[in-house]
């Protein structure tokens, strides 16, 4: 069984984004991290090798500046290989490019019986990769995947619906997109730390794949405005003395809600 | 570019079209008189709800026979605009469904999709849409460049609904084509939650816990309080994650967006993801023991405190009161 894993390297959540003043693109210099909903569609991906009789897992990552630290992380928990397509016409890519890239690059690596993805990215979070991507390759697909099962080459999900779930059957090849909390990421050990660093990466560009028309020339889109919103006036903020429920019983009795 | 007209991807049940559907639909009328709802499913029951928001025509697929939406739906859509019928803007909720369709045919097309957006315009740039980020600090207005149809998301209350007072639409068959592999993937089974008092994102008061509740058995006092305010309890994703409370539970971007009267968040910081599902709140009260937190940067009450005190404090007294 042989997986890949789409990962995105992002800005460090924990520092606040900021948007370019050229382009209005969120800035991604510095370290970029893999994006914390990664980490569960690297372990389904692992788990679900595991369980399958083994092979390869593998990752696939762009991004427009070389960056593979957070590709490091996931070779680390224990994926065999990896992908990135860097290539400084990529900056600016909208989803449906991403997504195209994505599957030229899926397509090289080999025949995938499972493409893995988080349901959106934690900094640009579109959320319409994954089926984006299935819809290139012409693969069917089961977003928001909460429990995964594989038997032989159909896939089994729970696919999170708005009043709970539907139970899904799918052949593979497939994509999936999975929410976080479906696993538990193991934390990457020391000694595969270690052995992440000589983990292959193969790094190739848009050219190398024959996808054209990507970056700002290929997003079909521009920003013409950034604006601050409306802030909210600033309320009152009291340290609890032992009474402060008492505020809250005042504050929800002036509302007439009690 | 002007807007000529507009397709709504419209939801519904047993004749009810979904909230989601009536704003947008409330929204399309606003830009053009051209309205058309698309249903995944039976049509002729939801056409007169439709009709009287807006829609003048609905396409419908019919029974998907277990078919995932994305696909068929899809499918479905590029086959009616080969056939010389072609929106200038077609409108998706975020939601599961929105987002499988509007990806997959965007791919069709090979047009771009803004998504998360809580606003749209005709202006001198085009058709533009407007986006939330950083937790809604930031507003972004983005034009499509390319030819139409432009493909648009918009977040769940981003309008309100407004019946037009309109007759029933007229509904036209638009049948799913064969689609092969990407459509192989089926339903086995629906299952769904039910939840006891209002729903989360209908309630009038919403009382959501998170981490600083300590443990899962905590959430019950997010849970009593709730319903001795006859409102709605909910969650952030860091407790939704660690399995405390089922993921419909979920306030926050990739959850529910709600806008109550009043939410209550208890041992909530704030995250960015948290805060764009309850921004739009009219009163917020927020309970938290760190006062850096940034919840308390949008809150019109904040208390500086322990939950496991605060909240049973509240507790006791309003049972008190009966």
């Amino acid at each position: 069984m042989n997986i890949v894993v789409c990962v995105k390297q992002i800005p460090d959540p924990a520092t606040p984004g900021a948007l370019d003043g050229s382009t209005n693109a969120l800035k991604r210099e510095g370290k970029l991290i893999l994006d914390e909903s990664d980490g569960y569609g690297v372990e389904m991906a692992l788990q679900l090798a595991a369980a399958n009789g083994g092979g390869d897992v593998s990752i696939v990552s762009m991004a427009p500046n070389g960056e593979v630290s957070g590709m490091r992380t996931a070779l680390a928990m224990g994926a065999a290989k990896g992908v990135l397509v860097s290539d400084p016409s990529l900056a600016g890519s909208d989803a449906l490019t991403t997504a195209k890239v994505l599957a030229a690059a899926i397509k090289k690596m080999g025949s995938a019986d499972l493409i893995i993805a988080a349901t959106e990215s934690s900094d640009g979070y579109t959320g319409t990769v994954p089926e984006q991507l299935a819809e290139v390759m012409g693969l069917p697909s089961v977003t928001f995947a909460k429990k995964v099962e594989i038997t032989g080459s159909t896939l089994k999900a729970d696919r999170q619906t708005e009043s709970g779930y539907d139970e899904v059957e799918c052949p593979l090849p497939a994509v999936i997109s999975v929410t976080a909390g479906v696993v538990e990421p193991r934390y990457p050990s020391f000694k595969g730390i270690m052995a992440a660093k000589s983990k292959p990466i193969d790094t190739v560009t848009a050219g190398d794949l024959g996808v054209t028309a990507t970056g700002w020339a290929g997003a079909g889109q521009k920003v013409v405005q950034v604006a601050q919103a409306e802030a909210r006036k600033a309320g009152e903020i009291v340290e609890d003395d032992g009474n402060a429920f008492n505020k809250i019983v005042a504050y929800l009795e002036n509302l007439k809600v009690i | 570019m002007a807007i000529n007209s507009i397709w709504v991807f419209a939801q519904g049940t047993g004749g009810v079209p979904t909230t989601g559907t009536l704003e947008l639909l409330t929204k399309a009328r606003s830009l053009t008189s051209n309205v058309t709802a698309f249903v995944g499913g039976d049509g002729a029951s939801l056409a007169a709800a439709l009709g009287e928001y807006g829609a003048t025509k609905v396409y419908a697929t019919g029974d998907l026979g277990g078919k995932l939406p994305g696909p068929a739906v899809s499918a479905a859509m590029k086959a009616v605009i080969d056939g010389g019928d072609s929106p200038s803007v077609i409108f998706f909720p975020q939601n599961y469904e929105g987002r499988d369709i509007v990806a997959r045919l965007s791919v069709k097309l090979d047009r771009t999709v803004l998504t998360n957006n809580i606003d749209l315009a005709d202006s001198a740039d085009g058709v533009v849409a407007t986006t939330p980020i950083f937790g809604g600090n930031t507003l972004v207005t983005t034009a499509f460049t390319g030819s139409g149809p432009h493909l648009v998301t918009f977040r769940p209350k981003s309008f309100a609904a407004e019946s037009a007072g309109g007759a029933a639409a007229q509904v036209v068959a638009a049948s799913v084509p064969d689609t092969g592999a990407a459509g192989a993937a089926k339903v086995l089974s629906v299952h769904v939650e039910e939840s006891s008092g209002p729903k989360l994102d209908e309630a009038d008061v919403v009382v959501s816990g998170g981490r600083g509740l300590g443990e899962s058995g905590k959430y019950g006092l997010v849970e009593d309080l709730a319903k001795l305010l006859k409102g709605a309890p909910g969650a952030s994703r860091a407790i939704v994650d660690a399995g405390w409370v089922p993921y419909s539970y979920q306030v926050g971007q990739t959850g529910k967006v709600v806008k109550p009267n009043v939410y209550i968040a208890a041992g909530i910081s704030g995250a960015t993801q948290h805060m764009v599902g309850m921004k739009g709140s009219k009163n917020i009260i927020a309970i938290n023991k760190d006062k850096e937190a940034p919840i308390f940067g949008v809150a019109d009450l904040g208390i500086v405190g322990d939950v496991h005190k605060v909240l049973p404090q509240l507790i006791d007294l309003l049972k008190s009161r009966g």
